[in-house]
């Protein structure tokens, strides 16, 4: 295998798992540090100008990140890193005097944001700093977008999402709000110089060729629409009886909040088998805890109405059979058809993009399935100066996502306003410091403590449902964030390894405790070299880092899998051939590096 | 300040077949200084034990005093255990052994601890054959007190004080042969490759197993001019052959050119095979074996590998004709004969 070229950003940025992982790139390991050191406000801080809404994703980030963590390839369950995030959150002292501080010198460029959501928020934040004239068009009277109407405030505090949102308004942003945009020409026609659509995917799937279902229709309703009435409290009950269709994160939603609007038999049905179902383990569990039953593999075949009303609905039973690509198949398995009533039924099946506003005849390039063609790396359309993000881009996802989309878009619309060409993207920044400080002493806790994944407390349940702004989760205090973060393993101290000062004495060989060292001959083939070390190493996910061929002949191996980063390696070097260096990266933002 | 090994291992971590993963026989963290060669040599024992399937609690693990003798604690740490003072360890294996015959015991010692202060102990323990692993971590240096040379430092040979030695060394693995040692082996520490199958037949075999294992010491005697560095050794070491250890399950899979192979067969049905690499030499006979070490030393060369094995050996207990069982074992009644055969003694002496 050819030597490991460490000068490549991305190889030590793929080690720290949790960062590569996120949308967002946010340096994972860096603010869990600073947690653990109490200093909450910075921690704020690295997660504000990465991920924008470190309070709101520190209670409702879909945490791709945490099926990444090393924690979870080396014991059972990965850091707590979302809930870590909110550590932060709660506990930071004034950031307000941190962020960029207005009136910023305008450079003449006006920007339109249509939507009010996490991607166009975040393109404000990027640009606004920078001069631009920007306007946020959203038809909610407040800004947040689906982070308002569709997470209830069980889950996310109001005050949270407002003072996230503000922290972007006031940075000079003109807002329209209960503004809705139904023409794209008409905002192209106001001349700004470039548009940003911001607008998820606003639709949610109906059954609308079920049975029963225009008859029905007073007491059956689309999951987020009906999650926005609510959020606006234009809805305040719901029957006692509920049935929630679907098995994403907004069906667990639905549910839920039946439950604390006077839904006393709430029951989720979903097609699928338990284990397929879309939410979030822990969604899932949450909804469980609260007493709601989950029914699988029950496909829905007809609303039941009687006397003009909404009775409740037949299922057919169904079983998921797999084929040998693995694709899934509902079969019928002929048992009798289930009846459940209801008093209301949810239709959270999923959601679809919309752009009735856009027209067809501007020059925009559409797919097939009605989506606009959008350039994955620079979000620009076929549009020269429209760029798209967020759900709307390609479909749904999330709020990291949104956020991820809203820096990259930010960055081009940044470059095309300043005729640079958009697909030259600044690089990342990084910066690689050595830890050791004395003997035995690094820079960083190296230790590593084989506590448990610590659980969130909840509020009490009779507390939670009887009010629907009462938060459920109440987060770790002070102490149990600390004793979480220091489960940290700190993947983002690099084993930096210099051939030339080893003198292959095995001495990390011998010490490594996870068998990730081997001095072995070279191989041409990767899967060969892989097998051939200590504990072969299986997982292809993880790189090797390969050395120079040494002294004798052999190379250095490092499989980088479950490396626990507690720098014994470096501990035990007598020559220092192996440092501790801390890595940081950072996605670069708009205006920064290119200017 | 941490100092720690975590807990954590690979979760992948082969089983052997008593249901031990190598964790179950490694250590505490070592406290000698990083990069040291006797480290290395942990490893390989916590490698072989692990290979060999040995359940940690029939090991004994003695040493004396020095670097090297503080090594047991760096290993086999569900293993019994006896630091004594410095060059006894020889005779308190001796008790041990002839107290419990079961145990496999692991004499750990330094060149100073077995060339100078224990040099007494050390050729009454081969003379007796005691059925022992007898490992010198020889570093030619007093690494404990600064790094005065020792007596198997090489004539001329610089450490880090720069001053040759003007005093010619002590050869363990000549004296060895010379008290005819059952099982002569010479290793290097930074060669676990060789030196992993060296130490499951030296537990093999039934009598005195001496090892003598290069092991540079890092902080006094791996610069230029020492003939006991990482860099020296590398160049001089000339091994005589490959060796397997193969447990009496196992068919033996190479087959090497005739006159090249050598099957010694052990006690148990297992087999050490040796692929020779130098054909005037027979590990198997004692001549062949000090003509091979004379020749080498005057080429400046380290001979390594299995030098010489008396598979036919005859340890303490067999000697003694001693019992079975262990000492340890036996109760009042295997050892008090009872009044009737006292008065049936005292009357015959009448």
């Amino acid at each position: 295998m050819n030597t490991t070229d460490t000068n490549n950003p991305e190889y030590y940025h793929k080690v720290v798992d949790c960062q590569y992982a996120c949308p967002a790139h946010t340096p994972v390991p860096e603010y869990i540090r600073l947690i653990a050191a109490k200093r909450y406000t910075e921690a704020y801080m690295i997660n504000w100008e990465s991920n924008v809404f470190p309070g709101v994703l520190g209670r409702t980030c879909d945490r791709p990140c945490e099926p990444a963590c090393r924690r979870g390839r080396v014991e059972e369950e990965p850091v707590a890193i979302c809930r870590l995030k909110r550590v932060a959150a709660d506990n930071k002292g004034d950031v307000k005097s941190q962020m960029p501080q207005g009136p910023f010198k305008p450079n003449g460029k006006k920007i339109a944001l249509i939507g009010g959501g996490p991607a166009s928020l975040t393109v404000a934040r990027d640009l606004a700093p920078l001069g631009y004239e920007i306007h946020l068009f959203d038809e909610q009277i407040k800004g947040g977008g689906m982070m308002r109407t569709q997470i209830p405030a069980f889950r996310l505090p109001e005050t949270v999402l407002n003072e996230e949102v503000n922290y972007i308004l006031d940075l000079g942003i003109h807002t329209h709000f209960k503004t809705y945009v139904s023409s794209l020409k008409e905002v192209l026609d106001k001349e700004y110089d470039a548009v940003f659509v911001g607008t998820g995917a606003p639709k949610g799937r109906d059954l609308s060729k079920l049975p029963g279902r225009k008859e029905g229709d007073a007491n059956i309703h689309i999951g987020i629409e009906w999650l926005a009435s609510v959020a606006f409290e234009h809805t305040k009950s719901v029957g006692k009886k509920v049935i929630v269709l679907g098995g994403g994160n907004t069906a667990m939603d639905c549910c839920r909040t039946s439950k604390r609007l006077g839904g006393e038999e709430v029951k989720v049905v979903v097609r699928s088998p338990y284990k397929d179902m879309k939410a979030s383990p822990w969604e899932k569990e949450d909804a469980q805890h609260e007493d709601i039953p989950i029914l699988d593999n029950h496909t829905p075949k007809s609303f039941e109405v009687k006397d003009g009303k909404l009775i409740g609905m037949t299922f057919e039973k169904v079983e998921a059979h797999y084929d040998e690509n693995g694709k899934r198949k509902l079969i019928p398995t002929g048992e009798p058809d289930v009846f459940i009533e209801a008093d209301d039924v949810l239709i959270a099946i999923g959601q679809l993009n919309s752009f009735p506003w856009i027209e067809r005849d501007l020059g925009m390039e559409f797919d097939e399935w009605g989506m606009p063609k959008v350039d994955k790396v620079t979000f620009q359309s076929t549009i020269s100066n429209v760029f798209f993000g967020g759900d709307a881009a390609f479909g749904p996802e999330n709020v990291i996502t949104a956020v991820a989309h809203g820096h990259q878009a930010a960055v081009s619309i940044d470059l095309f306003c300043n005729n640079k060409k958009l697909t030259e993207r600044p690089s990342p920044f990084t910066n690689l410091t050595s830890q050791k400080m004395g003997i035995h002493e690094w820079a960083y806790d190296s230790e590593v403590p084989t506590d448990a994944r610590y659980i969130v407390p909840q509020a009490d349940k009779e507390k939670t449902l009887s009010n629907i702004k009462q938060e459920v989760e109440l987060g770790f205090d002070q102490n149990t964030g600390f004793a979480e973060a220091q489960r940290c393993l700190n993947c983002d101290v690099q084993t930096v390894f210099t051939e030339n000062k080893c003198i292959e004495c095995d001495a990390c060989m011998d010490v490594c405790p996870t068998s990730c060292i081997t001095f072995t001959e070279n191989e041409e083939q990767e899967d060969k070299l892989r097998e051939k070390l200590l504990v072969p190493a299986l997982n292809l996910q993880q790189d090797l880092l390969v050395s120079d061929t040494l002294k004798t002949g052999k190379v250095m191996v490092k499989d980088e899998d479950v490396c626990l980063h507690c720098g014994l390696c470096a501990e035990r070097c007598p020559t220092s051939a192996w440092d501790m260096q801390k890595y940081l990266y950072k996605v670069t933002k708009a205006g920064c590096g290119n200017h | 300040m941490t100092y720690i090994k975590p807990e954590f291992r690979h979760p992948n971590l082969p089983v052997n077949e008593v249901g031990f993963t190598k964790k179950e026989y490694e250590g505490r963290i070592s406290t000698l200084c990083a990069g040291c060669g006797h480290d290395s040599i942990s490893a390989a024992i916590v490698q072989a034990c692990y290979e060999m399937s040995i359940e940690p609690h029939r090991v004994a693990k003695l040493s004396g005093i020095g670097c090297s003798s503080k090594t047991p604690t760096y290993f086999l740490s569900n293993s019994h255990g006896f630091n004594s003072v410095h060059g006894r360890m020889p005779s308190v294996a001796t008790g041990a052994n002839l107290a419990n015959r079961d145990l496999i015991y692991f004499g750990v010692s330094g060149d100073g601890d077995t060339a100078s202060i224990g040099m007494g102990q050390f050729v009454h323990a081969i003379r007796r054959n005691l059925n022992m692993v007898y490992i010198v971590m020889n570093n030619g240096c007093y690494g404990l007190t600064k790094g005065q040379d020792s007596a198997t430092a090489d004539k001329g040979s610089m450490s880090k004080k720069g001053a040759p030695n003007p005093f010619a060394p002590i050869d363990l693995v000549s004296l060895a042969l010379e008290l005819e040692a059952s099982f002569v082996a010479q290793s290097f520490s930074g060669d676990k490759g060789q030196l992993i199958p060296l130490i499951k037949a030296a537990m093999h075999h039934p009598g005195f197993s001496f090892i003598n294992v290069m092991s540079p010491c890092v902080t006094f005697n791996n610069n230029k001019g020492s003939t006991k560095s990482y860099d020296f050794v590398r160049d001089h070491a000339s091994s005589t052959s490959v060796l397997d250890f193969i447990p009496k399950k196992e068919e033996i899979k190479v087959d090497y050119e005739e006159g090249i192979q050598v099957k010694v067969a052990m006690h148990d049905g297992s087999y050490l095979s040796l692929h020779k690499l130098a054909r005037d030499w027979n590990p198997l006979d004692w001549v062949s074996a000090n003509e091979a070490l004379i020749k080498a030393r005057d080429r400046g060369e380290i001979l390594t590998g299995l030098l010489y094995i008396n598979p036919k050996s005859n340890p303490l207990h067999d000697t003694l004709k001693s019992s079975d069982k262990p000492l340890n074992t036996l109760k009042e009644k295997d050892l008090c004969p009872g009044s009737k055969k006292l008065e049936e003694i005292n009357s015959s002496l009448r």
